[in-house]
């Protein structure tokens, strides 16, 4: 048999080739100089508490989820994403807790991947800071050039069990310093990251970077960030020449604290983020707009988690009320 | 569920209703007793009585306290609503028995305030929130209107007792788990990291899914046990023949 002269077959005709696991991975290899660099700013810690939490997600999926489900990638990017929310000086079994959580809670018991509501990282990182409020909120400072090796915290603190003051220098972070004190810190260490904070939320140039890459390979929609970034800036900028004492200017807003690595990499999450180009637009903008409204006159220095957190919980809708036209349809005229 | 959950009863008063429940079947003593507490229990089973389920049992004290009140309460008015059955018109009777409650309610308010005034100011208002209590409310609608007083206190006795159990369940894990403490004695040293959450609202809710989830998985495990175990009876009974 010779093959046929004309194949006919229904669409479609091209394969991108992109499947689950393959953008999974790629987001995954974008991770890594992120952690590379929250590794030289903070020493081993940095390694070992996104170890702890990514191993919390993939033992989780494995034990709870289905058949090798670990293999997509999914668990692994949740794993590494809450490592690099949590400080450097966490007791490794709190991140462990939080990977279980973020899996378990956030992801399996809504069905696994595809069907979550929020952002499983995220949830973890929210139900880590309901629970150990101070450990998540203990900031060590950058390791200095001496003692790199030196750990951040008492990391290897035993489960149940608080931590113990080691004699590691913690500092207040950029937005606690302006939020509680009204300092100011240098733009430059914020866009380098040599500032004290969670272990992703250093670098802001290089977030910028990474997530460009992914919004080049079309991995996630460039507009969430574009439309975060934009109405973060308004804002900042309006409030900032209202009352320049109070509030920061629109870089620093930008550059600081967890909007580069949430509006990057958390907020474009594939599966909570909306399916329509102006929902993604809407979204970004509701995410900014509570992040600046938490940041200013909430009690908390941070409020990029918890805005993610509610925009996921508005995606359904956003979804629903942006649906594009049916090409050839018509919208429906009410008689007059 | 059992029949008893079936609609409103016909007029008490229209005769012989309990009469014809009695003789269709004699039910021992022990199984009105013993129904609520595992077979029917109101939290677990039922999911009725949430509110306070999830509202008070940040800590065991405020959980047995509430456990006691609520028993008093549903014991009492079950007592009360089964011996005047018969002289409660079928269209008042539901306020009837809202009044009957709110007297138990009233008595165990003044006594929690008067004995535990700690745990009375902590349960704030979910005291008085036990005449809403859809348990108490249930169990006369479905059960002390239609049967007889000492069905309907063993009914009452059980259905208390499974509400007590359910609560010190929740509040063991979430004051064990929140505060490493149990009935404030300190169980893991001073050392012990508390997990916050679990003392907080987010936390009931969490202790309650995993307790139902647990309860739901070894209910789907007892067949396949029952199944596992049949062949070996089998065995065994062929060997004694």
């Amino acid at each position: 048999m010779s093959a046929p002269r004309l194949l006919i077959t229904a669409s479609p005709h091209l394969a991108a080739g992109d499947s689950t696991p393959r953008i999974m991975w790629n987001v995954v290899g974008s991770l890594v100089p992120i952690l590379a660099a929250a590794t030289y700013f903070f020493g081993p810690s940095a390694v070992l508490v996104v170890a702890a939490a990514t191993a919390g997600a993939v033992v989780t999926e494995h034990s709870c989820g289905g058949k090798g489900t670990v293999g997509d990638g999914s668990a692994v990017i949740t794993g590494i994403l809450l490592g690099l929310t949590l400080p450097a000086g966490l007791p490794l079994w709190m991140a462990f807790v939080g990977g279980a959580f973020g899996i378990g809670i956030g992801k399996l018991v809504f069905g696994g991947l595809g069907q979550n509501v929020f952002n499983p990282a995220l949830l973890g990182r929210a139900f880590l800071q309901a629970s150990f409020p101070v450990a998540l909120t203990t900031f060590p400072a950058p390791a200095s050039a001496g003692d790199w090796w030196r750990l951040g915290g008492d990391n290897f603190a035993l489960p149940f069990v608080t931590a113990r003051a080691l004699d590691a220098v913690t500092s207040a972070t950029p937005l606690g310093r302006m939020k509680f004190e009204q300092a100011a810190t240098p733009l430059s260490d914020l866009v380098f990251g040599s500032t004290s904070g969670s272990l992703g939320e250093t670098s802001g140039l290089l977030i910028l970077l990474c997530g460009g890459y992914l919004a080049l390979r079309n991995f996630l929609n460039w507009r969430i960030p574009a439309s975060i970034f934009a109405t973060a800036a308004l804002l900042a900028t309006l409030l900032h020449a209202l009352d320049p004492a109070r509030h920061s200017g629109a870089l620093f807003t930008l550059f600081s604290g967890g909007l580069m690595l949430g509006a990057m990499y958390m907020a474009t999450d594939l599966v909570t983020s909306p399916v329509t180009n102006l929902g993604c637009w809407i979204f970004g903008a509701g995410v900014a707009v509570l992040v600046v409204v938490i940041r200013s006159w909430g009690g908390l220095a941070e409020g990029v988690m918890y805005s993610i957190l509610i925009m996921n919980a508005l995606v359904p809708y956003l979804n629903r009320c942006t649906q594009p036209r049916v090409f050839g349809s018509r919208p429906v005229r009410r008689a007059p | 569920m059992s029949q008893e959950m079936s609609p409103p009863p016909p007029h008490p008063a229209a005769h012989g209703a309990d009469g014809l429940a009695e003789r269709r079947r004699a039910v021992p003593p022990n199984v009105d007793l013993v129904k609520g507490v595992w077979r029917e229990n109101p939290v677990l089973i039922q999911l009725l009585g949430l509110c306070p389920t999830l509202a008070v049992t940040n800590s065991v004290a405020n959980s047995v306290v509430m456990g006691i009140a609520t028993f008093f309460v549903l014991v009492g008015s079950s007592l009360l609503v089964s011996t005047f059955r018969r002289r409660i018109p079928n269209e008042v009777r539901i306020a009837t028995y809202i009044l009957i409650i709110a007297t138990f309610v009233t008595i165990a308010e003044f006594a929690l305030q008067a004995l535990v005034p700690g745990i009375y100011k902590a349960l704030g208002p979910f005291v008085a929130l036990i005449v809403v209590n859809c348990i108490i409310l249930g169990r006369q609608e479905a059960f002390a209107g239609r049967n007889p007083v000492g069905r309907s206190v063993l009914d009452a006795v059980g259905m208390g007792a499974g509400f007590m159990i359910a609560l010190l369940i929740m509040g063991s894990v979430r004051e064990i788990l929140g505060s490493g403490t149990f009935l404030g004695v300190s169980l893991f040293g001073p050392r012990y990291e508390p997990w916050v959450i679990m003392v907080l609202p987010p936390g009931g809710f969490f202790t309650l899914a995993f307790v139902l989830l647990t309860i739901s998985w070894w209910k789907r495990r007892q067949p396949a046990l029952a199944k596992a175990a049949e062949p070996r009876g089998l065995v065994v009974a062929e060997r004694a023949a």
